[in-house]
């Protein structure tokens, strides 16, 4: 994975993280890499990827089993609000872009539509 | 301050020259740090003070909050930038030495770490590329079980994926008490395994703090953070 360094990592990491259980890539319920292979595999500070597993956690998007390892969640229901939060952030930049270039709510979807 | 290395308004002077001016920095135990600045700012001489080899003019480093002695020399490894390697001898050779010369040297380590990185130990040093001396330096270094590692441009004269090598070996060797500085020229390379960065500029600290944190606060690279304090 490429990072881009003008931008904290974590957050990049946690982006590509959301994409693969959005995508199916990581299932619900299934276990994810230590934080310490997951920063080799990445070849990233420790502690970025701690971070990583730290806010998803908060964000009740993993969750960690003492002694056993750190989950994706098993609830369906949460990994569609990711999906749905991507896609409104996907939408907004979107938008935004579109009227940039001078086009109306209507354009847009007959645009899309097209 | 209670962390692992403790600096106190180091002062290094040369006839000529103030090479560390009123440094005071702390270094925490479980991160790695990138010691960054131009030739000259004072990042090897911080080095080899921490490594007993300068003295200092004034001030203090604490490590593990004891002074500097030839108590605490063991306490630290230092690689540095130049090739200090016996040309005429084999690799194997200089793995019996470091373990001769270094109780806490892990042999077998070394030797799993040489074989990953394609390291031959039947080589004399002679024949080795600079890419595999680069290697090969960083490993010995990696392979001593301290609490400081000191690395003086470990990617320096080393081809790209020598380069992804050492970083992927200063990456496996992360642990909770141990510390790692760094220091490199090529910021945009290495800043991506970096936990805090420190900047030097004729000796003093010009900055120093969270690399994410500083990427967040000034928007931009640590590169290109570099490239706004040093213009």
């Amino acid at each position: 994975m490429e990072f881009n360094n003008n931008m904290p990592i974590y957050l990049q990491v946690i982006h590509k993280l959301k994409q693969d259980i959005v995508t199916g890539k990581l299932r619900p319920g299934e276990k994810m890499l230590s934080s310490r292979e997951y920063s080799h595999e990445l070849g990233l500070n420790f502690n970025t990827v701690a971070r990583v597993y730290k806010e998803m956690e908060m964000e009740n998007i993993v969750f960690t089993k003492r002694g056993l390892g750190t989950f994706i969640t098993e609830s369906t229901e949460k990994i569609e609000i990711i999906r749905y939060e991507m896609a409104k952030e996907l939408l907004e930049n979107f938008v935004n872009g579109m009227e940039h270039i001078g086009f109306t709510r209507k354009d847009m979807v007959e645009f899309i539509n097209k | 301050m209670k962390e692992l290395l403790d600096i106190t308004n180091l002062t290094k002077k040369y006839y000529n020259k103030v090479a560390l001016d009123d440094v005071t920095i702390s270094f925490e135990k479980g991160k790695i740090y990138g010691l960054m600045g131009p030739n000259g700012s004072g990042k090897t001489t911080l080095m080899k003070v921490i490594i007993g080899l300068h003295k200092q003019t004034s001030g203090n480093v604490l490590i593990n909050d004891n002074p500097l002695s030839y108590k605490t020399k063991c306490f630290v490894s230092y690689m540095p930038t130049e090739n200090f390697l016996y040309e005429s001898f084999k690799v194997k050779d200089i793995v019996k030495y470091y373990s001769d010369m270094y109780p806490d040297f892990r042999s077998d380590y070394a030797m799993e770490i040489l074989k990953e990185i394609n390291v031959d130990i039947e080589f004399r040093v002679s024949k080795l590329s600079s890419g595999l001396i680069g290697k090969l330096k960083v490993a010995l270094a990696l392979s001593r079980d301290t609490l400081i590692y000191l690395l003086d441009e470990p990617l320096n004269g080393v081809d790209v994926l020598a380069r992804d090598a050492i970083m992927d070996l200063i990456v496996k060797s992360y642990n909770e008490n141990k510390v790692f500085i760094i220091s490199s020229h090529l910021v945009s390379e290495t800043e991506k395994i970096l936990d805090s960065v420190v900047f030097l500029k004729d000796g003093k600290v010009e900055l120093c703090g969270d690399a994410e944190e500083l990427r967040q606060q000034h928007g931009m690279s640590i590169e290109n953070l570099y490239k706004e304090v040093y213009k």
